[in-house]
C-alpha cells in the first residue's frame, strides 16, 4: 500500500494518549500513515479525532505514547518546529487570520521559507487552484465565505510545501458544492505526492477518496483497514454511513 | 486666537509623546490582551538612563554638538529599555500566560512598583534636573511678534514621533515579522502551526514597545527639563487613557488617541482658568465683587488641574464608547 521506496511510515502513532485534565480523550491509539498515502480517520463527534491531531501538532500535551515522524520522535515538540520538518495542518474551523489579507495569509503559510521566488510561484499555484482567492487577494480573509476560507486554509497549508498534510474536518459546515471542491483538491494534492491524514465526520466521502481508513470510537481505534473494505463493512455502514445524508 | 494656536502646538508636542507611549500599551495589548501597567516605568527608566549619560557627557566636557549628546543619551536608553521589556515578559508575564486575566494585571502593577523603587535606589528620590544642552530657540508661527511660537525642541519631538510612528507602521504592515505579529495577535495556535515561534514574536513585541518607550522618556525629560522616579506613573496612565481613547489594540488608534489627548489636555489647561473665572459672577456676591475689583482673579480651577482632563476623557470613553474611536468591537476581556 505504501507508495514510496522507503518502507518506514512517514507518520506513526504508537500508543498515543491525550488527556484534557483528568479525562483521557485519546486512549493509546496506534496509527500509521505511509509515504504518499491518503489515510482517513473517521468517527462520530467527540470520538477524539481532533484531539489526536492536536496531540500530533503539539497543540495539546501528550499524556502517553510516542509520535514518530519520518523516523524521528516528535512527541511533545512545539508546533512551530513541525512546519520546518514538512508537517502542515489545516485546523478545525479553518483558522484563517480574519484580519489579514488573503495574500498575507498565504505569506504566513510560507513563514519558514526564505526563497522569495519560490514563494511567489507557489502563491500563483494556489491562485491557479482557487481562482476565487486571486480575485480577492487584497481583501481580508474575514470577508470570505466559509468555503472560500477552507480553500484559503488549504492553500495556506500548501504554501509550506508540506510532506505531510493534516486535514481536520475540511467539509464541516460547507455547502455540498464546496464539499465536492474541497475533496477534489484533497485528491489532487494527494496525487502530487503529498502524504495526507484526513479527519472527517463525512465517513462515506472520506473512505471514497482514501487509501486506508481508521475508525475511532470513544478515544480508541475500533476498526482499521483498506478504505474500500471499510466502506463495505457492515459495522461501519450501520454505525456511520447510515447517518450520512445524501452526498453530492 | 494666538493662545489657542499656542495650546494646539503645546498639545501636539505632548500628544506626540503620549502617542509613542500609547503605542507600547496597545501593541502589547493587541498581542496578548494584557495591560502592561509597568510600561510607564519603562519610559521613566529611559528618561533616567539618558539623564545619566547626558550628565556624564556634559560633565566630561565631551566636544559634541548638543543634539548629539541627547542622541547619545537616547541610544543608551533604547537597549536598556528593550532589555527591561524583554525581561518583564520573560520573567513575569510568560509564566502567567495561561493564568486567569487578573493575575498578570496585578503582576503588572507589582512590577511597576518594583521598577519605581529600583529607580529610586539608583537615581535617588529627588527630581533630577535634565541638563538643558539644547539651547531652546523659539520660532514665530504667525506674523504677530507676540503670537504663538514653536521651539526647536518641540519641532524635534514632533518630527521624531512622526518618524517612529511611520517606522512602526511600516514594520507591522509591510514586513514578514509584522504580519507574523498580527497573525499571532489573532490566533496564537494557528500562528504556531504556520511555523511562527509565538514566544519570540511576543518577546519582540515587548522589546519594540520598550524601545519606543525609551525614546518617549528622553523626549519628556528634554521637554520638561526634569526626571523623577515616579514620572512614569502619571505619564503611563495618561498614555493608557490615550490608547483606550483610540481603541486599545489598534495602532492607528493609539496615535490618534495620543495626539487628541495631548490637544485636549493643552486646551483644557489653557482655558480652564478662563472658563471657571468666578469674577464673571461678581454681581452675585459683594465679597466676590470686592476681590475682583482689586484686580485679583478668583479662579475655581487653575491650570494645575491639567492632569484631570486625561481621566475625564478616559471615563467618558469608557462610558460612551468602550471600544474607542477606531476600535471595532467591544472587548469582553479585562
Amino acid at each position: 500500500m505504501t507508495a514510496g521506496a522507503d518502507a518506514t511510515p512517514l507518520l506513526a502513532l504508537e500508543g498515543l494518549s491525550v488527556a484534557y485534565g483528568g479525562i483521557r480523550a485519546v486512549k493509546g491509539i496506534d496509527l500509521t500513515v505511509g509515504r504518499g498515502e491518503l489515510v482517513c480517520l473517521i468517527g462520530a463527534n467527540g470520538a477524539g479525532k481532533t484531539t489526536t491531531l492536536k496531540g500530533i501538532t503539539g497543540l495539546q500535551p501528550v499524556s502517553g505514547g510516542r509520535i514518530r515522524y519520518d523516523g524521528a520522535d516528535i512527541t511533545g515538540r512545539p508546533s512551530f518546529e513541525l512546519v520546518r520538518r514538512g508537517l502542515a495542518m489545516v485546523p478545525e474551523g479553518r483558522g484563517v487570520f480574519g484580519g489579514l489579507t488573503i495574500e498575507e495569509n498565504l505569506t504566513m503559510g510560507a513563514y519558514t521559507r526564505r526563497d522569495r521566488a519560490g514563494i511567489a510561484a507557489d502563491v500563483e499555484r494556489v491562485f491557479a487552484l482557487f481562482p476565487r482567492l486571486k480575485e480577492r487577494r487584497r481583501q481580508t480573509a474575514g470577508t470570505l465565505s466559509g468555503g472560500e476560507q477552507q480553500m484559503l486554509a488549504m492553500g495556506r497549508a500548501l504554501m509550506s510545501r508540506p510532506r505531510l498534510l493534516l486535514l481536520d474536518e475540511p467539509s464541516m459546515g460547507l455547502a455540498p458544492l464546496m464539499v465536492q471542491k474541497v475533496f477534489e483538491t484533497v485528491l489532487r494534492v494527494s496525487g502530487e505526492g503529498v502524504t495526507i491524514l484526513l479527519i472527517e465526520q463525512n465517513a462515506k466521502l472520506a473512505l471514497e477518496v482514501a487509501h486506508r481508513g481508521y475508525v475511532m470510537e470513544s478515544g480508541a481505534i475500533t476498526l482499521a483497514g483498506d478504505a474500500r473494505q471499510l466502506l463495505n463493512d457492515p459495522a461501519v455502514r450501520a454505525a456511520y454511513l447510515g447517518e450520512v445524508r445524501a452526498t453530492p | 486666537m494666538d493662545i489657542f494656536l499656542q495650546q494646539i502646538i503645546n498639545g501636539l508636542t505632548l500628544g506626540s509623546v503620549y502617542a509613542i507611549v500609547a503605542l507600547g500599551y496597545t501593541m502589547v495589548y493587541g498581542i496578548i490582551q494584557l495591560i502592561n501597567f509597568a510600561h510607564g516605568e519603562v519610559v521613566m527608566i529611559g528618561a533616567m538612563v539618558a539623564y545619566s549619560v547626558i550628565v556624564a557627557l556634559v560633565g566630561a566636557g565631551a566636544p559634541l554638538p548638543p543634539l548629539a549628546i541627547v542622541l547619545c543619551g537616547a541610544l543608551a536608553a533604547i537597549p536598556v529599555c528593550m532589555a527591561v521589556g524583554f525581561t518583564l515578559e520573560r520573567v513575569a508575564y510568560r509564566p502567567l500566560r495561561r493564568a486567569p486575566r487578573l493575575a498578570p494585571l496585578i503582576t503588572a502593577i507589582g512590577l511597576s512598583i518594583i521598577l519605581q523603587h529600583l529607580a529610586m535606589i539608583v537615581w535617588s528620590r529627588n527630581p533630577l534636573p535634565y541638563p538643558q544642552v539644547i539651547q531652546s530657540v523659539s520660532y514665530h508661527v504667525t506674523g504677530n511678534p507676540n503670537g504663538a511660537t514653536i521651539t526647536n525642541v518641540q519641532i524635534a519631538i514632533i518630527c521624531m514621533s512622526v518618524l517612529l510612528m511611520a517606522g512602526l507602521t511600516t514594520l507591522v504592515y509591510r514586513t514578514k515579522l509584522g504580519i507574523a505579529m498580527r497573525a499571532t495577535a489573532q490566533n496564537q495556535q494557528v500562528a504556531g502551526l504556520m511555523g511562527i515561534d509565538i514566544n519570540k514574536v511576543i518577546a519582540l513585541t515587548f522589546v519594540i514597545a520598550g524601545g519606543l518607550g525609551s525614546v518617549a522618556g528622553v523626549m519628556v525629560g528634554t521637554y520638561y527639563g526634569i526626571a523623577h522616579y515616579q514620572m512614569g506613573f502619571l505619564l503611563g496612565l495618561k498614555a493608557f487613557s490615550a490608547a483606550v481613547l483610540g481603541g486599545i489594540g489598534n495602532l492607528a488608534g493609539a496615535m490618534l488617541g495620543g495626539l487628541l489627548l495631548g490637544i485636549i489636555e493643552a486646551l483644557g489647561a489653557g482655558y480652564v482658568g478662563d472658563i471657571t473665572d468666578l469674577c464673571r459672577f461678581a454681581s452675585w456676591s459683594d465679597a466676590l465683587a470686592a476681590r475682583c475689583a482689586s484686580g485679583e482673579h478668583v479662579v475655581l480651577f487653575g491650570s494645575n488641574y491639567q492632569d484631570v482632563f486625561a481621566f475625564i476623557v478616559l471615563i467618558v470613553v469608557l462610558v460612551f464608547r468602550p471600544s474607542g474611536l477606531l476600535g471595532e468591537r467591544v472587548s469582553d476581556r479585562a
